[in-house]
Order: C-alpha cells, then structure tokens, then sequence
C-alpha cells in the first residue's frame, strides 16, 4: 500500500524505522512473573471490609432505615447512611460544568434502580461484613418505574429524577442536541427513494476479569493513600475531593493498573465512601465488587435507539439524512449527556450529505446508570448506520461498497456540524479494502481520491 | 471463629498458617501468606485467574479449601522462575505479546504449565482446551495460544 506522503508533510520526518520492529511492552514482565500489583493486592494488618446494603426495587421512596441489628453484628465497626456522607449528591461532570449534580453516594429517601446503594457496612471480615448488610432493615414504599426510552418521554410517565425534573437531559439546545444542516424536508421531497429504519441495542456489560475496587490506607500524616482500579485518575480524586469536602492534598491516589477496563471503571463509585469510611474509623478499608456486582451493578454501555430516515437518488447520492437519536443514562447522567451529545455529531457518518437533521436524546429511566464504553455515544451509531447504508444500497440495486464511494467525505466538504473535512482517507481505505477483500469496484472508483481535484 | 493449623509447600518453601476454618486456598495464600500471584476475578470457579498446581493437578485456589492441603505441594506463577531465568511459557508470553492487562495472565500461565507438564508438544486444539477454563477478556485469546505453542516449540528444541 502507498503511504501518502503528502498528509502532514510538514510534520513528517520519515526516518521511521520502528513499524515491523517488536518492543517490549513495560508492564510485561511484571505481568508474566506476577509481580505486577493490582490494587487488592495491597493488603494492610486490620483492614476493614467493606459491603453496601443495595435497593431491591427498580424504584421506591424509602420510609425508614433501622441499622441497630447491623451495628450489633459481631465483626462490624461502623454502618454508614446519607448523613454521613458530607456532599451526598454529585454528579461526575460537574468538574467541566455539565450539572445539575443527581446522584446520591448513598440514597437519600428514594431509590431509582435496582442495586443502588444504600448503606456501607464495614466489618472486621468480608463475611462479617456481608451477614450484617443482610440485617439492616429498609422500609420501602415501592413506586411506579420506567424501564422503556419512549414511555418515559411520554407525558405522565413517573418521574425517574427529581434533579432534572423531566426524564430527558436538558441541554442548552433544549431536550436534545441538534443538528441542522440544509432543509432535510426540501431533500425528501426531491429524493427517488425514502427509507425509514428503526435500530435498538441493549445495555452491554464490560465485564473484566478483574472487579472495580480501592483499598485505602488512612496515612499517619492525615492523609489518605487509595489504591485504586480507576480509569479515570483526576476525575475520580477531584470528585472525591467534592463528595468528602476535603482537600486535594489530603488525598493520594495510586493507579494505573486495572485489570480490564473497557471504559467500564471511569465512574467514581467506590473511592469516597471507602476513603470515607477508612476516615470515621481511622482504619484501612477494601471495597470490592463481587462478581455479581460487576455484572449486575457497575455502568454497562447504554442501551440505544437509532430511528434513520434516508432521501436517496437513483445514481447512489444520498440527499437528506433525518436521524433521531436515544440514549438510556439509566437513573443517573454518570457520562451518558456526553455520549448523546457524541451520536448528534456522529450520525452523518464519514458520509457528505446535503440535508441533515438530527436530535439526540439523552434519556432517564429506572435502569442501571449506563456510562462509557468503548467508542461509547459512536459505536451503536455506526452499526445503525452501516445497516442502513447497505440496505439503501440494496434498494437502489447498486453493489453496497460502490455506493459508499459515491457518498465518501472527501477534503473539503462541510461536515453537517459544520467542520470542514480535512487528512480524509476513506477512500483510500476502501480501495485497500476492496483489494485485499477481493471485492472489486468499478475502475473509476480506484481511481478516486479524497482530493477533490485529484492532486 | 476457630483456628486451624495448615501447612504446606509453595513453591518449594515450608509454609504454616492458622487460618479460619473455611478460607479458601486463594485467600490463605494472598491475605495469609502473600503471594498475590493468583488472582480472584470471580470466587466461584468461572475465571480460572485463581489457577494453582496442587500436587501436579490443575486447580482453582477460590473453589479450595486452604485446610484441604495440608501436606500438599502447591506451585503459583511467583514460582516459576529460577534465580531470575524467566521460565520459557514466561519468556513466551513476553515475546509473542500475549498479556495485555495481566490480570488472567497468572491463571494463564499455570494452566499452560499443566498442560506442557503433561503433553509437552501440544497441537493447537489440545492447547485451546487447555486454557478452555480460563477467561480473557483483552487478548481475544489468539496471542496467548501462539505463547503457548511457541514455548512448547522452544522446549522441544532444548530437549533436542
């Protein structure tokens, strides 16, 4: 394959010399020998363990919590409630101003999905720990809950989020980020075929090998030293740093090892109420998720739907794009108004369309708060839309890579969010593609670029 | 909770333990005795990040009871090299890129090592079934069974 040497001439030396070379990876031979430390392989004399006392219900107002049996179980140290915790409600974004703040670290008289915390125990032994959490008493009064994206648009659908006051994010833009490029109606109105297609996915579990977890050591020197499995480092000890009220500098977070990620390890879930607990008793604490945890509890990728309506012309062009877009956040926003925000920008595809309209909605219901995963926002876009370009393909009876070609952006063009093209390589790629998938195309597409004028 | 006595050898080391009665063999070895080679990804037997060798035999250290191995020789990753020599399933892994995260790597290893143990020249299907009880979830799997293949090959021609 011809490597292009005019893209970022400027900055290109070409004295490379390190592609087809093998270079030892750095963690490697910690990995291979077992020396490598993970977080729970930190281990301190009189560590605390800690379980949390989870919603049963999807959703439920909670009359009275009684913690008295717990608290006498032989083994445990010390229960923790809401009013321990000193900003009980957060959000994870609000570092880079996307609020309201709409989650409880423990639940505060309500209950929005099943597996929510609602009290910490920590104990002498895992087990210990685990028997306690099954004697706290919580009296609920379970409400009306919301599982589906469009019923819970639908007015008079419960209300999942009293922080948000509507089962939708409020974006600056309104419920949803739009896109508005050209006159999408003017499009179908001139197209030879109109296609409408509906595509969904369900929420996906990460599930690493190894469960989210920290273990915090309280420091002689006031400070608290959290190992921990976290994606995401800053986020995770300035939003700790909130939820405590505590200071920065009172905080040492050490990382950089998880066990598997995927995306699935960047919420702040377990790091403030263990540093809060490792604080009330002045001893090390662990908090691990079970493995039911991880695959029950621990964000997955948001279930989606992708509603996409076409305008498409004999000659292969597509002429107008409409594309309504869902994401399910689940109970809480964690990353999911972000993702949404994500597909708005994404669903044209790496296609030049003339008239492009499109809405995202960044949705509540009572589910597991669904948050990042690889390519989060894009992924579940790009399978909707590549269904589709083969489907519009088939309808117009052209070969289904050729009609990528007539569509592919190529430098120059306007993206429907309004940035221009530039470094395309599409095309190239697909010529590549079709050789080496022994797919052929007309002579005219191999010859095609993505310079418009050919250079 | 009573205390019971165990005592066994980890990688050729005398080891002796009061543990409470119903530990696993995991949890003697990272919490007790700390050797933090075997990993705990599920505690019920699904993952195999836990893999031992006791006694010869394959073995998953959460579904053990540390009191059942009492007299037993057990063997974890942390013992496989010698004076600092990386042992060939080891120096594989490292070559052929086949740890990503690491977490399963341990497991991996130790299931390998039963396998090469038993059948030193493996073909590939034999080696899949072999790490069959083993879950990766970065690898995709194909880097670790060239490891293997390529560490049995590298046996194969010191032996020759």
């Amino acid at each position: 394959m011809e490597l292009r040497k005019n893209y970022f001439a400027d900055v290109r030396k070409d004295d490379l010399h390190e592609i087809g070379q093998p270079r030892p990876r750095s963690d490697s031979p910690g990995h291979v020998t077992g020396k490598t430390a993970f977080f729970a392989d930190r281990n301190f004399p009189g560590m605390l363990h800690l379980k949390m006392v989870r919603s049963p219900h999807h959703h439920a107002r909670i009359r009275s919590i009684d913690t008295s049996e717990a608290e006498k179980h032989p083994g445990v140290v010390k229960v923790l409630t809401a009013k321990d915790v000193p900003h009980n409600v957060y959000t994870i974004l609000i570092l880079i101003q996307i609020g309201p703040e709409d989650e409880t670290v423990l639940a505060d008289g309500k209950v929005r999905w099943k597996g929510e915390a609602v009290v910490a125990v920590l104990a002498e032994t895992e087990r210990a720990a685990q028997e306690a959490a099954a004697k706290v008493k919580v009296d609920y009064e379970v409400l009306p809950a919301v599982f589906d994206m469009e019923e819970a648009l639908k007015p008079g659908a419960p209300l999942v989020n009293e922080y948000h006051g509507q089962n939708y994010y409020l974006y600056d833009s309104g419920a949803c980020r739009k896109v508005r490029f050209g006159d999408v109606e003017a499009g179908f109105a001139g197209a030879d075929h109109i296609l409408e297609q509906s595509y969904q996915s369900s929420p996906i579990e990460h599930a690493p090998t190894e469960t989210t977890g920290c273990v915090v050591m309280p420091e002689g020197n006031d400070r608290f030293t959290c190992y921990t499995n976290t994606q995401a480092m800053f986020f995770t000890l300035d939003n700790t740093s909130i939820i405590l009220q505590m200071p920065g500098s009172k905080l040492h977070f050490v990382g950089g090892t998880v066990g598997g990620g995927f995306g699935g390890k960047v919420d702040v879930i377990v790091e403030p109420i263990a540093i809060l607990g490792a604080k009330l008793t002045g001893r090390p604490v662990s908090f691990i998720y079970s493995r039911e945890e991880e695959m029950q509890i621990s964000s997955p990728r948001a279930a989606e739907k992708v509603v996409i309506k076409d305008g498409v012309m004999k000659d292969g062009r597509i002429i107008a794009r409409k594309v309504t877009g869902y994401t399910d956040a689940g109970a809480y926003s964690r990353h999911s108004p972000y993702g949404a925000q994500k597909g708005a920008g994404h669903y044209p595809g790496p296609y030049t369309i003339p008239n492009v309209w499109i809405d995202t909605y960044c949705v509540y219901t009572n589910r597991t708060p669904s948050s990042a995963m690889r390519g989060f926002g894009v992924t579940i876009g790009d399978f909707a839309l590549e269904v589709q370009m083969d489907k519009l393909a088939r309808l117009i009876g052209m070969d289904p890579l050729e009609f990528r070609f007539i569509n592919a952006y190529r430098d120059g063009d306007m993206k429907a969010h309004r940035q221009p093209t530039e470094g395309a390589a599409l095309i190239e790629c697909m010529q590549e593609a079709s050789r080496a998938a022994n797919w052929p195309v007309a002579e005219k597409y191999m010859a095609m670029s993505s310079y418009k004028n050919g250079a | 909770m009573a205390k019971v006595p165990v005592q066994f050898t980890l990688n050729g080391s005398e080891e002796a333990e009061f543990i409470d009665s119903g530990t696993t063999l995991l949890n003697a070895l990272r919490d007790k005795i700390g050797d933090t080679s075997p990993k705990g990804g599920c505690h019920q037997g699904t993952c195999g990040a836990c893999s031992v060798i006791i006694d010869g035999e394959l073995r998953l250290s959460c579904l053990t009871l540390a009191e059942t191995c009492s007299g037993a020789a057990i063997t974890t990753l942390s013992g496989l090299s010698e004076s600092g020599v990386l042992h060939p399933l080891q120096r594989a892994f490292l070559d052929t890129f086949a740890t990503q995260c690491g977490f399963c790597t341990p497991g991996m290893i130790i299931a390998a090592k039963v396998l090469l143990d038993h059948t030193p020249n493996p073909s590939r299907d034999e080696v899949v079934e072999a790490l069959s009880g083993n879950i990766c979830r970065c690898t995709g799997y194909e880097p670790i069974i060239q490891a293997v293949l390529t560490a049995a090959r590298a046996n194969s021609q010191n032996a020759a």
